[in-house]
């Protein structure tokens, strides 16, 4: 048996992003899922989610959480990265100065969410869209 | 689960099954079952916010009761919390307070203001070390702590591993005792004047070590008119100096007192226990890692907003910043020659007990949450409270988990009462056509 989660993540509501990680925290929670692989994960998805609505206007979030492992499929349409490598670096970041006021873009997104994760893919084409797929093991 | 014990409980007669406080219980405690509420043990977190709510009056919590206990000891030693400072008009002076005590028949007084600030100097040389796991979050109320490690038991290790001031003076004060007068450990009595039920569950059963030297705990609210009599009656003029706390310990009483002692800038103090979740939400989340400490109290304004005190919170709180004034920053230090170290660290590490997981083998809290999606799909969503849980989710939670029959939904009753209404009639309806054929 598994769960499947899917979110929309509305690129024009800043306000509403990382609500849908908070979500699957809360249903990682109630599976009784380890507190330190639920932290984990919902913190990988957090900074995927506010990536999609900071540089991608938005995208869709599916979660399959399975009796060993959780995968999450992070799919937008937005500008794609032109070079992973570099985006990949801690402290990178294009990210505009009013989301810097708000504490967003201190270039620790994809690090972090690389670090919290058991593996993690990036599927970009500039012009495209960019999708993360990211796995966290449970056992 | 092991029986856990608790101070807060029900007066059954007062209960009109109102439904009232299974809104405000903030861990969805509390069911109206039978036309009354109840309590369940295993989520309390004893925070007194039902106590708050409840419009009769019928949520209590269970002190000690001052004149039954007195007679139990020959020596009895008052432990006040700062809280109780609050409570008093035209106060100007702590003294007239411990005198009072004094009048009402305790042999001494031992400030829970002292212990504070000897826990506040350890604090400040623990965060130094730079040891811990940060941000810290204060240990001192023990609902925040009770609700960590149930709600969040990710968050176990980030608790500071020290005892409550109270637990600390309880110590302090019986030493003192014995040493002073010789008598036996048991012979001395040491009773604790509560602001909230929190700190009669933490006496009864600590966190972090296995038992407290509190023998009672009575509350603000009933030692109020006791003494208040008796610091009347105190003669004019300078009662016995008798204060010997400053004010670090005394802010302890109201939020961000425990935090601005650590002199430490970045900390974080919220207070009210909604927004103490919110907080341990971010930290979960790690999103506060810039700040080093963290204070919470359950209560609104802090210990000053306690379920068990008797006045307004903001009152209190000026009360409290007009007694400190004049006073010396703090009195106490921690000396280690004095107090050893495991009267103040807790004797074994926070364990986590998490109550959120629907079943312990992720296939079956699946197929559980399955079933309590299906269920709450098919309830009318309204959240309206008169099946006696707080929620239509909870409700399905309860359906599934057995506790509850899903007709306890007045909705769902309505329904099936009327198919079995259309049902007789169209029988009956069918049975006439019959005959007149
Ligand atoms: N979904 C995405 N679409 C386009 N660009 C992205 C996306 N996610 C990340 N990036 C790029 O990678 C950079 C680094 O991302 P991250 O490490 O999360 O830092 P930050 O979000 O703080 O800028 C971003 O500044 C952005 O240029
Ligand atoms: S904030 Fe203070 S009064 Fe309220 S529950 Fe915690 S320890 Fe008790
Ligand atoms: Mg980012």
């Amino acid at each position: 048996m598994n769960k499947r989660l899917h979110y929309v993540i509305d690129g024009d509501d800043f306000t509403s992003a990382g609500q849908a990680s908070g979500d699957v925290k809360k249903v990682l929670k109630t599976l009784g899922v380890p507190s330190e692989i639920v932290r984990k994960a919902s913190i990988a998805m957090y900074e995927g989610e506010i990536n999609m609505v900071i540089h991608a206007d938005g995208g869709v979030i599916d979660v399959d959480i399975m009796p060993d492992r959780i995968v999450m499929a992070l799919k937008d349409s937005g500008p794609g990265i032109p070079n992973v490598e570099e985006a990949m670096q801690a402290g990178f970041s294009t990210a505009p100065d009013t989301i810097r006021n708000l504490g967003f873009g201190a270039g620790m997104g994809l690090p972090n969410m690389k670090k919290y994760t058991d593996s993690m893919e990036i599927d970009t084409k500039v012009g495209v869209g960019t999708t993360i797929t990211m796995t966290v093991k449970i056992v | 689960m092991e029986g856990r014990s608790h101070s807060v409980t029900l007066e059954v007669e007062k209960c009109k099954g109102c439904t009232t406080c299974i809104r405000y219980c903030p861990t969805e405690a509390i069911r109206v079952r039978g036309g009354r509420a109840r309590i369940n043990s295993d989520l309390c977190i004893d925070c007194g916010q039902c106590i708050r709510v409840c419009p009769n009056h019928a949520k209590q919590a269970v002190f000690d009761q001052l004149q039954d206990s007195m007679g139990r000891f020959k020596y009895k030693v008052a432990l006040p919390a700062p809280t109780l400072y609050g409570q008093f008009n035209n106060l100007d002076d702590i003294d007239f307070v411990l005198a009072g005590l004094l009048e009402m028949g305790f042999d001494a007084v031992f400030e829970v203001a002292r212990a504070a600030e000897i826990v506040s100097d350890y604090s400040r040389k623990l965060m130094e070390t730079r040891a811990l796991t940060y941000p810290v979050i204060s240990s001192a109320c023990p609902a925040v702590v009770r609700l960590i490690r149930s709600r969040f038991p990710s968050l176990c290790t980030h608790v500071m591993s020290i005892k409550s001031p109270m637990h600390v003076a309880a110590a302090l004060a019986r030493t003192e005792a014995m040493e002073k007068t010789g008598l036996a450990r048991d012979e001395i009595g040491i009773f604790f004047i509560s602001p909230c039920p929190a700190k009669v569950t933490d006496a009864r059963e600590p966190i972090g070590s296995m038992s407290s030297e509190v023998d009672c705990v009575v509350s603000v609210a009933n030692i109020y008119k006791p003494l208040l009599l008796r610091m009347n009656k105190l003669k004019d003029g300078d009662p016995r100096h008798l204060a010997s706390s400053g004010i670090m310990g005394i802010s302890w009483a109201t939020s961000g007192g425990e935090a601005s002692a650590l002199l430490e800038e970045k900390y974080l103090a919220a207070d009210g226990i909604e927004n103490v979740i919110k907080v341990l939400e971010e930290l979960e989340d790690d999103k506060l890692s810039d700040i080093s400490f963290i204070e919470l109290n359950a209560c609104p304004g802090g210990c000053v907003g306690g379920a068990s005190t008797l006045e307004n919170p903001f009152v209190a709180k000026a009360r409290i910043q007009m007694l400190r004034r004049f006073l010396p920053v703090s009195r106490n230090k921690y000396e280690e020659r004095e107090v050893p170290p495991h009267i103040v660290d807790w004797h074994f590490p926070l364990d986590e007990q998490p109550t959120e997981a629907l079943a312990e083998d992720i296939s079956e809290a699946m197929r559980k949450m399955q079933e309590i999606e299906r269920l709450t799909a098919e309830l009318p969503g309204l959240d309206c409270g008169a099946c006696g849980a707080p929620s239509c989710e909870a409700l399905a939670r309860d359906v599934v988990a057995g506790r509850a029959k899903e007709n306890a939904c007045l909705f769902v009753l309505k329904h099936k009462l009327g198919e079995l209404f259309e049902d007789a009639a169209t029988d009956a309806l069918t049975d006439a056509e019959e005959d007149k054929k």
